[in-house]
């Protein structure tokens, strides 16, 4: 077993080595509590936001905000940040597969009357 | 044919490793960590196909939106900031504690990963209390679509004191209010379901932590099940802001 020996080698964190065994990091109640946070002021401010008149940007940055407090909540409360390359180049495929459907499905729609409104 | 080829392998690997065999560790993956890699990669793809699945939702919303843009503003404008502000801060915070409890259960603190579980649950069965509230209110008002849907604060907002600084939409207009509150309910009940069968399994999860089945090494369990939890939250991150927010200033 050729990777054993690597396997005991606790500071591959990335993971290049040995692909299938990630390490278990374990994610300190500090960090969570500063993620907590950082979510509750994510969403002062967005509901601040919501209420002031921004014209076409008020949608912009309430997706905007909502997109980052996802991205701290999938890094950190799920572990991704700590997750081996396979698991996270799995997830971002699939969030890039979800994109590519909602392009394909809006340019379908978008471009029917294109020119009759 | 599995014990046939995985023994000679996994008998140089124990020989190698001086490996622990504990109770959790199914003798088809060679180590306790490959064992977890496998089972978090086929939470992220369960995941992955919830993603698809409320993106569905969200894609209809976001093409509706765009067709009847002056019914989605008005009918938006009928649900409660504070409550589903309220709500978002309730979910935050019961998705803190689960992330708490899968720290317990990895340093192995039995009590506080019971106590956080329960909290996590709490915290849940007060958002959905509050949905609740909020389902009532659409109930009431006639703003629930089907036979005895009712347009008449679309089209003559001015009669109601809620709506007084409105502005009436056309009656054809109006009718598209029950697409936004169809919507509004397919997504936040589909989102409201997910968190009901997520109660159910923490209910199973606070019974089996009371008995030490996680604190002894074995997490896997409390740590899917958190990965669940905090996709649920994400999805109300985002149901939150486009049910809610974004229609308060309609583009006129």
């Amino acid at each position: 077993m050729s990777h054993s020996a690597i396997h005991t080698d606790a500071h591959d964190a990335s993971n290049v080595t040995n692909p299938e065994h990630a390490e278990h990091h374990i994610v300190s109640p500090l960090q969570y509590t500063y993620v907590f946070l950082t979510l509750l002021v994510g969403t002062a401010i967005t509901v601040g936001a919501a209420y002031v008149d921004l014209g076409v940007m008020n949608p912009v940055i309430a997706l905007a905000i909502a997109c980052f407090k996802a991205t701290v909540v999938i890094l950190f409360f799920m572990h991704v940040a700590y997750q081996s390359r396979l698991i996270k180049v799995t997830i971002a495929s699939g969030f890039f597969m979800f994109l590519v459907l909602i392009t394909m499905t809006l340019t379908d729609y978008l471009s029917r009357a294109w020119g009759l409104w | 044919m599995d014990s046939a080829l995985a023994t000679p392998h996994e008998h140089a690997a124990h020989e190698e490793h001086e490996h622990v065999v504990l109770p959790q560790h199914r003798h088809h993956f060679e180590t306790e960590e490959q064992q977890r890699e496998a089972g978090s990669f086929g939470m992220w793809l369960f995941l992955l196909t919830e993603i698809m699945f409320f993106g569905g939702m969200f894609f209809a919303y976001l093409l509706y939106r765009n067709w009847y843009y002056p019914a989605f503003a008005a009918a938006s404008n009928q649900l409660s900031v504070p409550l589903g502000a309220f709500n978002t801060v309730v979910l935050i915070t019961s998705g803190f504690c689960m992330a708490l409890g899968v720290w317990a259960s990895e340093v192995r603190k039995k009590g506080l990963l019971v106590l956080m579980l329960i909290l996590t649950t709490f915290f849940g069965l007060v958002f959905l209390g509050v949905k609740t509230v909020e389902y009532h209110e659409k109930y009431e008002k006639h703003h629930i679509p089907g036979d005895r849907f009712s347009i008449s604060m679309f089209t003559n907002p001015a009669a109601y004191p809620e709506t007084k600084d409105e502005k009436p939409l056309a009656p054809d207009m109006a009718q598209k209010t029950q697409i936004f509150f169809f919507l509004y309910f397919a997504m936040t009940g589909m989102h409201a379901l997910h968190m009901i069968i997520g109660i159910g399994l923490l209910a199973w999860l606070i019974k089996r932590a009371n008995r030490g089945d996680f604190t002894e090494g074995y997490v896997a369990p409390i740590e899917n099940f958190g990965l669940y939890w905090h996709f649920v939250d994400i999805v109300w991150l985002f149901l939150f802001p486009l049910l809610y927010l974004i229609n308060r200033h309609p583009l006129h």
